[in-house]
C-alpha cells in the first residue's frame, strides 16, 4: 500500500509541472503585453520599458518560466501588478472563504444527493424515483450562476429571509483565528457571528453544490441498484433482518466506494465552479478575486490561483485514488498507474 | 470471398446499431421531447432573421425597463432593447459555438487517442500525460484562463472551450481501441495488408462511434453552458452582440428592479442544456442494455 502510495505521489509530480507549463504558456506567451494594460495607454515607452524590465518580462521565457517555478517551490508567486502585494498573501487571504463556501457545498450535495439517489433506487420506478431523477436532471442542467441569481431573486427579494451576497455583517466579524467564520464563530462563542455566517454561506452552497448533488444522487442510484441486486441483500432479507438495516447498513455501505470516488472528485472541481458562484453572490474568495484580476489582467495571480487549484484538483484525485484502493481490496495496486 | 464478408459484417455494424439506437430513442419519450426541442432550437437559429420582432441592437431609452406586455413578450433590458429579439438572436450563438467546439474538440480528441491507444508506447505516454495535464484544471477554469490569453469574441470561446474538451473524447476513444485492438477482426485486417489508417479509420473507429455520439451529445450542453459562463463573466461576445450568458452578466445589476431581464435568457440557457441532456441520457440507456433494463 504504501508502495503505491509513493508511485502516485510521484505520478503527480510530471502532471503538475506539466499544469504549471501549460498556465505558464498561455499567460505569458498567448497573452497580450501586460504593460499597456497596467500602465494604461498613455504610458511612454521609457515607461513601459522600465516596468516590463522590472517585472523580469523582457527575459528569454524559459528562464522567466524557472525562475517563476524556482520562486513558487519556495512560496513565492510573484507580486499582483496592482494591488503590489506578494500573491500567496493575496490567494491565501481569501482562501478560507473559497474552501468553506467549498466545504458546506459539498455536505450539501453529499446528504440530499446520497438521499435522493438511495431512494430513487429502493423505490425504483416509483414516483419518488421520477422525481428524484427529474430534480438530479435539472441539477445538471441549470447553470449555477442563473440557479444562484434566481434564489436570491427569491429568497432574498420575494421571501426576505436570506442575505443576498456577502459573506458576514461586517459588524459582527468574530476575532480572526482560522479565517473560516463558523469556526471563528464557534471558537469565540459568538452566536450571533455564527447565525449570520450559517445565513449568508447557505444560498451559495445550494447553489454551488446543486450540480454535484444531481451527480452525487445519480452515481448513488446506479450504485445501490447494483447492490440491491446482490446475493448478500437477498441473504440478508431472508434471515429475517429490518429493510431499513437492509438497505442502510448491507446496501448502502456497499454501494458507497463508487460514491465516495465522485464525493472527492466533485470537491476538486466545485473551486472551479466557485468562481462562478462567488461572483453571482459576492464572496469575498479567490474565485471571485481571480475574475477581477482576469479582468484587469493581473495575470501573476491568475496564474497563481489557477497553480493552486490544479494542485488540489490533482492531490484530491491521488486522495481519491489512495482511498478508492484502502476501501476496495479488489483493486491491484501496480494496475492502478496504467 | 470470407475476407469480404467480413469486411461487410465490420460495416454493417455501426449502421445497425446506430438503427437499434434510433429504435430505443423513439421509446423513450424524455428522449423524444428533448430531440423536439433541440430541432425547434435549430429552427430557431436557422430562421431568427424572420422570427426576430424587433432589431435586437436597436436601442430605445424610452423604452428601457419595460415588463413583459403584449408588444415585448419578455420585456425590454437597461438600453431599451426588446429581450424576446435578442434571446431569439443568442440561440444561434450558443448552438454554433456548442456545435462548432464539440466538432473540434471531438476531432482533436479522436485523431490524438486513435494513435495513442493504436500505437501506444512512447506516443501514449507522452498524448494521454498532456491530456491528464489538462483534465488537472477544472474545465470551466482552463477556459477561463484561455480567455483572458486570447482575448474576447465568439471565435476565441470556440476555441476555448474546444480546447478544454478535447482530453474527454481522446480517453473515450483511447480506452475503446485498447479494448478493440487486439479483437480477431482487427487482427485479420492487419493480417491482410491493411495499413494503420486503414484499420483505424474503417475498422475500429465505427465500433466507437456510439460512445462518442452520446459524449458529444452531452458535450454540447456542456459547451453551452461554459459559452453562458464566459458571457456571464464577461470574457465573451464582445457588445452589443445578443448572447444568453453575456446578457444576464449585464442585467446583474438590476436583479431586484427587473428580474425579468434575467430570468428569460437564463431559461432559455436551461432549457437548451436540459435538452441536450435530456437527449444524451437517452442515447446512453439505448445504447447500455443494462440501464436500458433499469
Amino acid at each position: 500500500m504504501i508502495q503505491y502510495i509513493i508511485k502516485r505521489l510521484l505520478q503527480t509530480i510530471p502532471v503538475l509541472i506539466g499544469v504549471s507549463i501549460i498556465v505558464f504558456a498561455i499567460m505569458r506567451v498567448f497573452s497580450p503585453d501586460p504593460a499597456p494594460i497596467v500602465l494604461g495607454q498613455h504610458a511612454t515607452i521609457e515607461a513601459t520599458e522600465a516596468w516590463r524590465e522590472a517585472h523580469g518580462l523582457n527575459e528569454p521565457i524559459i528562464q522567466q518560466y524557472f525562475t517563476y517555478m524556482g520562486n513558487a517551490l519556495q512560496g513565492d508567486l510573484g507580486t499582483s501588478y496592482y494591488t503590489k502585494q506578494p500573491v500567496t498573501q493575496e490567494i491565501f487571504s481569501r482562501f478560507p472563504a473559497t474552501v468553506e463556501l467549498a466545504i458546506a457545498a459539498i455536505l450539501f450535495a453529499s446528504f440530499f444527493g446520497i438521499l435522493i439517489g438511495t431512494i430513487s433506487a429502493v423505490k425504483k420506478n416509483s414516483i419518488f424515483d421520477n422525481l428524484g431523477m427529474l430534480l438530479a436532471l435539472i441539477g445538471v442542467s441549470l447553470p449555477i450562476f442563473w440557479l444562484g441569481i434566481m434564489m436570491i431573486i427569491f429568497f432574498s427579494g420575494t421571501l426576505g429571509i436570506l442575505p443576498s451576497g456577502g459573506r458576514l455583517n461586517p459588524l459582527l466579524q468574530p476575532d480572526h483565528v482560522t479565517g473560516f467564520y463558523i469556526i471563528d464563530a464557534l471558537l469565540s462563542g459568538d452566536m450571533a457571528a455564527l447565525k449570520d455566517a450559517i445565513h449568508h454561506l447557505i444560498l451559495p452552497a445550494v447553489a454551488l453544490g446543486m450540480y454535484s448533488m444531481a451527480i452525487i444522487a445519480r452515481m448513488t442510484r446506479s450504485s445501490m441498484l447494483e447492490t440491491l441486486e446482490q446475493d448478500y441483500i437477498r441473504t440478508a432479507r431472508a434471515k429475517g433482518i429490518s429493510e431499513k438495516s437492509v438497505i442502510i447498513k448491507h446496501g448502502l455501505r456497499n454501494a458507497l466506494i463508487p460514491i465516495v470516488t465522485v464525493i472527492g472528485l466533485q470537491l476538486g472541481s466545485l473551486l472551479g465552479g466557485a468562481v462562478l458562484t462567488e461572483t453571482v453572490f459576492s464572496w469575498p474568495g479567490i474565485g471571485s478575486y481571480t475574475v477581477n484580476c482576469i479582468l484587469k489582467s493581473d495575470f501573476p495571480v491568475v496564474q497563481g490561483v489557477v497553480l493552486l487549484i490544479a494542485t488540489i484538483f490533482v492531490f484530491m484525485n491521488l486522495i481519491v485514488d489512495i482511498i478508492y484502493a484502502f476501501l476496495d481490496p479488489r483493486i491491484k495496486y501496480s494496475k492502478k498507474g496504467d | 470471398m470470407s475476407e469480404q464478408n467480413g469486411q461487410e459484417q465490420v460495416l454493417e455494424k455501426p449502421e445497425s446499431q446506430l438503427k437499434e439506437i434510433w429504435y430505443s430513442l423513439c421509446r423513450n419519450k424524455g428522449a423524444l421531447i428533448a430531440l423536439g426541442i433541440i430541432v425547434f432550437l435549430i429552427f430557431v437559429a436557422i430562421f431568427r432573421d424572420f422570427l426576430m420582432p424587433y432589431d435586437p441592437n436597436y436601442s430605445d431609452m424610452g423604452k428601457a425597463f419595460q415588463r413583459p406586455n403584449s408588444e415585448h413578450w419578455f420585456g425590454t433590458d437597461q438600453l431599451g432593447r426588446d429581450i424576446f429579439s435578442r434571446i431569439i438572436y443568442g440561440t444561434r450563438i450558443s448552438l454554433s459555438v456548442g456545435l462548432i467546439a464539440v466538432t473540434f474538440a471531438l476531432t482533436v480528441g479522436t485523431v490524438l487517442g486513435s494513435i495513442a491507444g493504436y500505437f501506444g508506447g512512447k506516443v501514449d505516454t507522452v498524448i494521454m500525460r498532456c491530456m491528464d495535464m489538462m483534465l488537472a484544471v477544472p474545465s470551466i477554469l482552463l477556459a477561463i484562463t484561455f480567455m483572458a490569453a486570447l482575448g474576447k469574441g465568439i471565435d476565441k470561446a470556440i476555441i476555448a472551450i474546444g480546447l478544454v474538451s478535447i482530453p474527454e473524447y481522446a480517453r473515450i476513444v483511447r480506452g475503446s481501441i485498447l479494448s478493440i485492438k487486439e479483437s480477431d477482426y482487427v487482427q485479420a485486417a492487419k493480417v491482410i495488408g491493411n495499413n494503420d489508417m486503414t484499420i483505424i479509420f474503417k475498422h475500429i473507429l465505427p465500433n466507437v462511434l456510439s460512445s462518442l455520439i452520446v459524449r458529444a451529445t452531452l458535450g454540447i450542453s456542456t459547451a453551452v453552458l461554459d459559452t453562458a459562463a464566459l458571457g456571464f463573466l464577461g470574457l465573451g461576445v464582445q457588445p452589443p452582440i445578443a448572447e444568453w450568458g453575456d446578457m444576464l452578466g449585464r442585467a446583474r445589476g438590476f436583479i431586484f428592479s427587473a428580474p425579468y431581464t434575467l430570468i428569460f435568457p437564463g431559461m432559455a440557457i436551461s432549457l437548451t442544456v436540459l435538452a441536450f441532456n435530456m437527449l444524451g441520457d437517452g442515447l446512453r440507456d439505448a445504447l447500455d442494455p443494462k440501464s436500458r433494463n433499469k
